[in-house]
């Protein structure tokens, strides 16, 4: 009897160890985050629920203060340029010292996430779009006040608002562009694109192109949401109704838009499939010669001035019935629970809208300001490749924001997953739609 | 009285070790139980007020069981042992007897076949996934020099998971290769001379000295694979990403991706603890059917 119960807990007690020893990262900080957390005994629900910081108000906070700023935009070759930034932040403002954590991408939000939920996030803090709608609705964030609008492009500033209350200001944006293979479309004999093509237009382009060889492609779109609900934009379409409380994913122009997407693949074949692709990424093909269009974000341009060895241009995307452009940024917070609330707003706010942050990162070719000024902008577009510089900002005039809701993530997924089962050929499109339509309205919440 | 005394003495010693387990092992463990059987969301301060306040009792373990997704993701994970682990064992077995020499230079080799344990699996995923390429890569060529057309690989339903099996057998049979090579070591010499004496042929020595006497460390070998084998994450991530289309995803995936993409840390939770179940349960099972199998030296 003894014997039996000793090996029962040896052998729970070798799993158990077994686990924790080879668990994945994501199991072990969490775990140690939650004892950290058990001893700071911080009750941060009997405070107020919503916590603010007046922006204009910031500069009169004197007296010494160090905060600490994370971020993940600057890894991956930046970080010189924000350190000179935070130089001359740090000229202007000497009595505020900023700690700068540049955490890689992939790493960053699991770790957010454990330290805000263990308390020891940092005092303001770089988050992308779809985490962003979670931490606000979440009440990790603190309100911003008294934020000079004006010098900041406006589509930017309402993307981090919720319910009114701006909870982030943006502290970058890049859009997305049509890049075109010039060299493969003299080849076809076909017209350059311009902005006011339709898909219709791009699609004539694409066969055209595509009968040039087997291996070579007309255009790759990728099949995600995040292109889906662009293009449903651009067909008039939305994912959800215009109040946010109902989803539309099999609305008949959504239909339309996603018809046009999975048909290139499936139909016509002027865009591979994932076979074809075989685990070859997007900017290779383009990089290889062998695509006439990719519509891809503006960081691409570096990649590709180095990469490409045939002419390449841009210009602003087809349209549907309308034209619909991407437009990502990324949001600066502040933490609700930091006691140098000001001092971090201070910062920031000139990280995100000062004329000296906003050219250092142009002259850097790090990535675009969210500013309104036209004259700071003016420098980006002096750098070519690619010459049409000028369809970034023309693509502007179209922008559509991602439909950020709290459970961001999830409809993301569900509708990539459905869009995908479509692309191979497994069901038909408005199979795919009202599926994703019923599994979002059943598992999703809306308010 | 002696064995009192020695155990008080012993106490000072084991301290330190222990409260590094009982605060980084034990602790997390029970909270982990407690958060399972709440609705927290991971962001909010993780405190007693919230766990109180997020309780759902076993709400989050009924809602997997019964949903479509769990028995999909498990059905996979078993998949990928039917085929990992035997496949796995005959190799490091092959690997070990190979191993089983006292050549000059030996050594070299025994480095060479342990090396791919030592690498990452983050590097080791994105190599193979060149390998597994359908046009570039070097599987396919090679079955096209013998006049067969490769299958999509990681692209294709059904080759993905057996290519993700294969990476794995690849990477780990150098590790299960040592516990055998040294398991080999130990039978005793004598076994095959007193065998070759009675006319035995080495198939024979094989499968009659050799494996019976191997059973231990086979053993052993079994219920780490095991244990491992549920727990398959990094290279599905990068080789598949659960694709094509969810035939590759996995329990743990779905753990990470509920608890630090959908906000979802209470269901994260129980479903890690579902995982510990299953494992446990398999581990007993296995302890249990070891008198049958495995054959102790008295």
């Amino acid at each position: 009897m003894k014997k039996r119960t000793v090996s029962a807990l040896l052998a729970a007690a070798l799993t158990a160890s077994a686990l924790t020893g080879c668990g994945g990262k994501a199991e072990a900080p969490a775990q140690e985050q939650t004892a950290q957390s058990q001893e700071t005994q911080e009750d941060a629900k009997q405070e107020s629920s919503e916590e603010s910081v007046d922006i204009s108000a910031a500069k009169e906070s004197g007296g010494e203060v160090t905060i600490t700023y994370a971020n993940f935009n600057a890894s991956g070759g930046n970080e010189e340029t924000l350190q000179k930034m935070y130089e001359a932040f740090h000229a202007e403002n000497p009595n505020i010292t900023v700690n700068i954590e540049t955490i890689g991408y992939d790493d960053y939000f699991t770790q957010m996430q454990t330290r805000v939920a263990g308390g020891t996030a940092p005092d303001c803090y770089e988050l992308n779009i779809e985490n962003f709608a979670a931490y606000a609705n979440k009440g990790a964030l603190a309100e911003l006040t008294g934020i000079d609008v004006s010098g900041y492009n406006a589509t930017a500033l309402s993307a981090f608002q919720v319910n009114g209350k701006q909870y982030g200001v943006p502290g970058n944006f890049s859009n997305v562009v049509l890049i075109y293979n010039k060299d493969l479309f003299d080849q076809a004999g076909v017209t350059y694109p311009d902005a006011a093509w339709t898909w219709d237009d791009a699609m004539a382009a694409c066969e055209k192109i595509s009968a040039l060889g087997d291996d070579i492609y007309g255009i790759y779109q990728p099949i995600t949401f995040n292109e889906f609900f662009k293009v449903a934009a651009q067909y008039g379409g939305s994912v959800l109704s215009e109040d946010k409380t109902a989803f539309t994913i099999n609305s008949p122009e959504n239909l339309a838009a996603a018809q046009m997407m999975i048909d290139k693949i499936v139909k016509t074949n002027v865009q591979p499939t994932e076979s074809q692709m075989g685990g070859m990424g997007d900017w290779d093909l383009f990089e290889s010669g062998r695509l006439g269009m990719i519509p891809t974000g503006i960081w691409a341009f570096g990649a590709f001035t180095d990469a490409c060895d045939f002419n390449w241009d841009i210009c602003v995307e087809p349209g549907g019935t309308q034209k619909a452009t991407h437009f990502f940024s990324n949001a600066l917070v502040v933490n609700k629970d930091s006691s140098k609330k000001e001092a971090a707003a201070a910062w920031i706010n000139w990280l995100a809208s000062s004329d000296e942050a906003a050219k250092m990162r142009i002259e850097a070719g790090w990535d675009l300001p969210a500013v309104s000024d036209e004259s700071v902008l003016s420098g980006y577009l002096e750098i070519t490749p690619p010459d049409n510089k000028q369809a970034v900002f023309d693509s502007l005039d179209y922008l559509a924001v991602a439909p950020i809701i709290e459970e961001y993530s999830m409809m993301a997924d569900m509708i990539t997953d459905k869009l995908s089962l479509a692309a191979s050929g497994e069901l038909t499109v408005e199979e795919a739609l009202n599926q994703a339509q019923e599994e979002c309205s059943a598992q999703i919440k809306l308010q | 009285m002696k064995k009192k005394k020695s155990l008080i003495q012993a106490v000072p010693f084991m301290l330190p070790s222990m409260l590094g387990m009982v605060i980084f092992s034990f602790l997390p463990i029970v909270i982990s139980i407690v958060i399972s059987l709440t609705d927290w969301n991971g962001l909010d301060k993780l405190n007693g007020e919230t766990l109180g306040n997020s309780m759902v009792g076993l709400e989050n373990y009924v809602r997997i069981l019964q949903s479509e997704e769990f028995w999909a993701v498990l059905w996979h994970t078993v998949y990928y042992i039917i085929l990992y682990i035997p496949l796995v064992l005959v190799m490091s077995l092959l690997v070990a007897s190979i191993l089983n020499r006292t050549m000059r230079g030996i050594t070299v080799f025994r480095v060479l076949y342990y090396i791919p344990v030592l690498t990452s699996w983050v590097a080791a995923s994105l190599i193979w996934k060149w390998v597994l390429s359908p046009q570039y890569g070097v599987i396919n060529q090679l079955l096209g020099y013998i006049g067969i057309t490769g299958p999509d690989w990681l692209t294709d339903k059904v080759w993905a998971m057996p290519a993700v099996v294969l990476a794995s057998v690849w990477k780990d049979m150098g590790f299960y290769g040592l516990f055998l090579l040294s398991g080999l070591k130990a039978i005793d010499v004598g076994y095959y001379e007193a065998s070759r004496v009675d006319g035995a042929g080495r198939v024979r020595q094989f499968f009659s000295i050799t494996l019976p006497l191997l059973t231990p460390s086979l053993f052993f070998c079994v219920i780490m694979a095991l244990i491992n084998a549920f727990q398959l994450f990094p290279q599905i991530q990068i080789m598949t990403e659960g694709g094509p289309n969810g035939a590759t995803q996995v329990m743990v995936e779905r753990i990470y991706t509920y608890g630090f993409k959908y906000f979802k840390m209470g269901y994260a939770a129980a479903y890690s603890w579902i995982l510990f179940v299953i494992i446990f349960v398999l581990t007993l099972i296995q302890m249990k059917l070891q008198k049958r199998w495995v054959h102790y030296e008295s």
